[in-house]
């Protein structure tokens, strides 16, 4: 049988262990697919060709001698802000461009350990800060589904290479939204646990309190494999939650009768325009269609979500980062002294979008600015968290747009703030460390644009209920199976 | 004027945990630079801290040691700055939370005297690595040509610990210095080694005049290498600020080194430019609940503070204040010292053995006390022995030789060989008239006024008895025998 790329991770895994088909031709077969697309998509910052192979050879002699593997053979594109021992990882910035990562992340090892196969380490905005991969200081990633939009960000590589079967799971990392908006851009299934439930040791940080990592896959049920191969608690980081994990792939529903779902008040979805509302309108009688029951709830402080986040994430990055100083790793620009060699290094190292940053979440931690600023952002996201607790009382999810807007145009948003709010409708679910996530509801033609392009529709359900979320989306997926309907505007798509 | 000095202390002391406090890299002083990193401790991207709990544990302790309130709740935060053996560029310390907060050292002079030093808190936070400037002639960053990173010492668990401006003088900021060493030695949480930098202290110092009671001006003194130097640089600074305000002139705050080969502190910067270390409470660490249950369970397990023994040694025992340090200050030996104590009940008697011949041994061997085959047990037996007037202190000696030798119970050696001391008129009558008749020129001799002899015929029947005799008696009965 010949190497099915197009088939989802269970069918993959099946055909692997029972010897139908090698993981070395899966790899070979994605290797190929890659090496046709690339040059239109620009997936990948590098594609591990030479590891890919060690690891299906490796796999397959495993599997002869008995061994089987959830995940064996699966393909997968890792963002690259996730270490990968021996593998360079920059983070999709010139300061990390020739750093090779000494060990490899948890999540990652985890996959690893499942069987899945990394192929190729998935550009991204820079330091996972951005919402269209236009931030990347390495390479421009297009939408597979038209080469003229931005594929999202800022796991956008990795959104693009699942789209684009470079890949059939795709990890990205999620911190207000870096994993759900381009899963929507690209017509996938976008999902971020609970924050703690995937450990982040090995995670590049940019904001410590809100990355998450999760998968980027072109259905629900890879989407639960994938989570249920990488969640658990790791000592590795005190962060991740010490917690049982029940399995969801053996858990996904068919239809949601005895689930109530709450729609937002505040999310007012009539002012994205009258296709979006359709779209989004015709996703909740589906949800209706199906059993389950529409109620109405408010969060009144969503609207400072946005605001919340642009002082707690630029503090937290404008620590973490400080650590890309030129003295032991990365990018070095001399100087006379150690001050003008680390200021020489970073502003060599360091793209606008990430210095922008740096300096607003310095400033926030700054004596006397710190109680204005940091101080009263961590209040509201309090409230932000009590907000969505209180919804969760009167439903068991939230129903409600990943995004505004699908793909937009290469440099359409040129003003910083207009591409912050790509993130208004998933920021609020980051500060609260909700498990979410995005699943393809139907397509709409952008004025002025000729093809369909998708939207997703985020179903985010209260701390830890990672299952009924799941299996819900699943239920929605296959009555409305959206994803497929527009498969073909994809270069080449394999059959 | 007469004036008076007002001296706070901040030290760092190095926890001497296994390994490091937030990974698994080996914390050892001394190994080939850049052996004990892993990409935690180096500040790798992606890489997450795990706090050691060993640590905090020692920070409990300490903080029991001194009476300090331990928080139910406690935190890390993030110091931000720049320095190149700093790997993340922030040091993972404790801000508004401390592990613990207040407390007192009780301190000794050298007469003895006791006092109290309150402390503000102490807190737990991470070592920096270790920075080696070449290429100049002095070693200083200012000429050096290219500089070196050790990282071996980065993410040591390093313990804060804050006095309040409680001294008044250079002999009681060493006398605290000293009882904080003592004290964390003897709760075994470090090795407070000045010389290998496990201890590191600053001295805040201002004077005014006697009877004041606002605070003058300070000065922090940095770079101080042993407890002496600590001593010279406060007394040479309070000599520097009192020459000043004689003169009319005005003390300026700032920080000074201490230049040991010269005597004099330096000014290294001064404070007009605040750093904003810009705190915030660390993403990748949760907050700590430190329970009840915790704190008991480390107390239940805490051993004799070095105050207590003090305490006890000079005011229960008796002792000088030189044998109660020299017990205290060999932690393993006053726990020997202790335990055998409460065996036999006898404290003096048990100190001169512990000083005395157990010390002797001891150094002759090269085996610590508390590793030779004399238990406190079997010590205890030996000092009961002697104080019930079994044996003599000769027979002592020669049984503390033998057990030291491994040859067990020196009651047992007695029972066996029949070394028990008699005081048994016939035995005694006996053993006299056998060396009576056996040194009768001597007899001669002492009768004829020459009573020098004597010693020689006592000891001639101590020989005689095999050392058994009671010396005592033996001395009455020979006077008696031979005519007073």
């Amino acid at each position: 049988m010949p190497a099915n790329i197009s088939g989802g991770a269970a069918e993959i895994a099946r055909a692997v262990n029972a010897g139908e088909c090698s993981a070395r031709e899966m790899v070979d077969a994605t290797l190929a697919r890659i090496a046709s697309v690339e040059p239109q998509v620009g997936a990948y910052l590098s594609v591990l060709e030479r590891q890919a192979h060690e690891r299906a050879d490796a796999l397959d002699a495993r599997i002869a001698s008995g061994e089987r593997f959830p995940l064996a053979g699966v393909p997968l594109a890792v963002k690259d802000n996730l270490a990968l021992e021996g593998t360079v990882t920059t983070c999709g910035s010139k300061m990390l461009e020739r750093w090779v990562a000494p060990y490899t992340a948890s999540a990652v090892q985890s996959m690893l350990a499942a069987g899945a196969i990394p192929v190729g380490k998935a550009n991204m905005d820079e330091f996972a800060m951005g919402s269209s991969c236009e931030n990347s200081a390495l390479g421009v990633t297009r939408n597979p589904y038209d080469l003229e939009r931005v594929p999202g960000g800022s796991s956008g590589g990795s959104a693009a290479s699942v789209a684009a079967y470079e890949a059939t799971i795709g990890l990205g990392s999620d911190t207000g939204g870096s994993i759900r908006e381009p899963a929507a851009f690209c017509n996938l299934v976008g999902f971020k646990p609970t924050y703690g439930r995937i450990s982040r040791y090995g995670l590049i940080a940019f904001a410590s309190s809100l990355d998450q990592i999760g998968p980027l896959t072109r259905s629900v049920e890879d989407a639960a494999l994938a989570y249920d191969a990488m969640a658990g608690f790791d000592p590795m980081d005190s962060t991740s939650v010490d917690r049982a994990v029940e399995p969801t792939a053996n858990a996904l529903r068919e239809d949601l009768r005895g689930v109530r779902i709450g729609v937002v008040k505040q999310f007012d979805t009539h002012k994205l325009g009258s296709d979006i509302d359709d779209v989004y309108d015709r996703a909740l009688h589906d949800l209706e269609a199906l059993g389950a029951e529409i109620v109405e709830v408010e969060l009144p402080t969503a609207d400072y979500g946005l605001a919340t986040y642009y002082l707690i994430a630029p503090a937290e990055c404008s620590s973490n980062l400080a650590r890309f100083d030129g003295v032991r790793y990365g990018l070095r620009v001399d100087g006379v002294d150690v001050a003008e060699m680390n200021e020489r290094s970073r502003a060599a190292g360091f793209g606008p979008e990430v210095k922008r940053r740096i300096l607003i979440g310095t400033y926030a931690l700054s004596s006397g600015y710190y109680d204005a600023y940091y101080v009263r952002a961590q209040k509201a996201r309090t409230l932000v968290a009590r907000d969505f607790a209180k919804a969760f009382e009167k439903c068991d999810l939230i129903a409600a747009p990943a995004t505004s807007s699908p793909a937009f145009r290469f440099k359409s948003k040129s003003d910083p703030y207009s591409m912050y709010l790509m993130d208004y409708y998933t920021i609020p679910m980051s500060l609260a460390g909700l498990p979410a996530l995005s699943v393809p509801c139907g397509w709409v033609t952008p004025e002025g644009g000729e093809r369909a392009m998708p939207l997703g529709l985020q179903l985010t359900a209260p701390l830890f209920a990672e299952r009924p979320l799941l299996a819900a989306a699943h239920a929605y997926e296959r009555a409305t199976m959206h994803a497929s309907k527009h498969r073909a505007q994809i270069a080449e798509v394999p059959r | 004027m007469k004036y008076e000095a007002v001296i706070g202390i901040e030290c760092h002391v190095e926890l001497k945990t296994a390994s490091k406090m937030f990974c698994g890299c080996a914390n050892r002083f001394g190994a080939e630079p850049n052996t004990l990193i892993c990409p935690v401790c180096l500040g790798m991207p992606g890489a997450l801290p795990v706090p050691n709990a060993t640590a905090v544990e020692f920070m409990i302790r300490a903080g029991l040691a001194f009476k300090s309130a331990i928080p139910a709740f406690s935190k890390f935060d993030r110091k931000n700055y720049f320095y190149p053996d700093m790997p993340k560029n922030y040091q993972i310390s404790q801000y508004d939370m401390p592990l613990t907060q207040g407390g007192v050292v009780r301190y000794w002079l050298e007469d003895g005297t006791i006092r109290e030093c309150r402390l503000t808190r102490i807190h737990l936070e991470e070592d920096t690595g270790k920075s080696t400037h070449a290429g100049s002639n002095d070693g200083r960053i200012a000429g050096s040509s290219y500089s070196l990173v050790d990282f071996n010492r980065a993410g040591v668990p390093l313990m804060e610990c804050v006095s309040e401006p409680d001294l008044r003088s250079a002999d009681e900021a060493v006398g605290f210095l000293e009882m904080l060493r003592r004290t964390l030695m003897a709760i075994g949480v470090s090795d407070v080694k000045m010389e290998e930098g496990s201890l590191r202290c600053d001295a805040n110092v201002s004077i005014r005049p006697v009877g004041s009671e606002s605070y003058g001006t300070k000065t922090e003194i940095k770079n101080m290498n042993s407890f002496r130097s600590v001593r010279r640089a406060i007394e040479s600074e309070i000599a520097r600020q009192s020459a000043l305000l004689d003169a009319g002139e005005r003390i300026v705050q700032e920080t000074l080194g201490w230049d040991e080969a010269n005597g004099t502190t330096i000014s290294m910067r001064s404070k007009e430019l605040a750093h904003d270390y810009r705190y915030f409470p660390d993403p990748d660490l949760v907050p700590m609940e430190i329970s009840e249950e915790r704190v008991a369970g480390v107390r239940a397990k805490m051993p004799p503070l070095p105050i207590e023994r003090f305490e006890r040694y000079t005011k229960e025992y008796g002792f000088n204040i030189k044998q109660a340090t020299q017990l205290i200050d060999a932690p393993e030996i006053a726990d020997f010292f202790d335990r055998s104590v409460a065996l036999s009940g006898q404290p003096q008697q048990t100190q001169n053995f512990v000083l005395g011949d157990l010390s002797r041994l001891a150094n002759e061997s090269g085996t610590p006390m508390h590793e030779s085959p004399v238990t406190p047990e079997l010590l205890g037996e030996l000092v009961a022995l002697v104080e019930s007037k079994t044996i003599n202190s000769k027979i002592a000696k020669e049984l503390l030789a033998r057990m030291w030798a491994g040859e067990g119970s020196p009651k047992a050696i007695v029972e066996r060989e029949g070394l028990a001391q008699t005081s048994d008129p016939a035995a005694l009558a006996r053993f006299v008239d056998e060396v009576l008749a056996a040194n009768a020129a001597s007899v001669e001799e002492y009768r004829a006024g020459k009573t020098n002899v004597f010693g020689f015929l006592v000891g001639a029947v101590m020989k005689n008895s095999r050392g058994k005799a009671d010396p005592a008696a033996v001395n009455a009965l020979l006077r008696e025998r031979l005519g007073g």
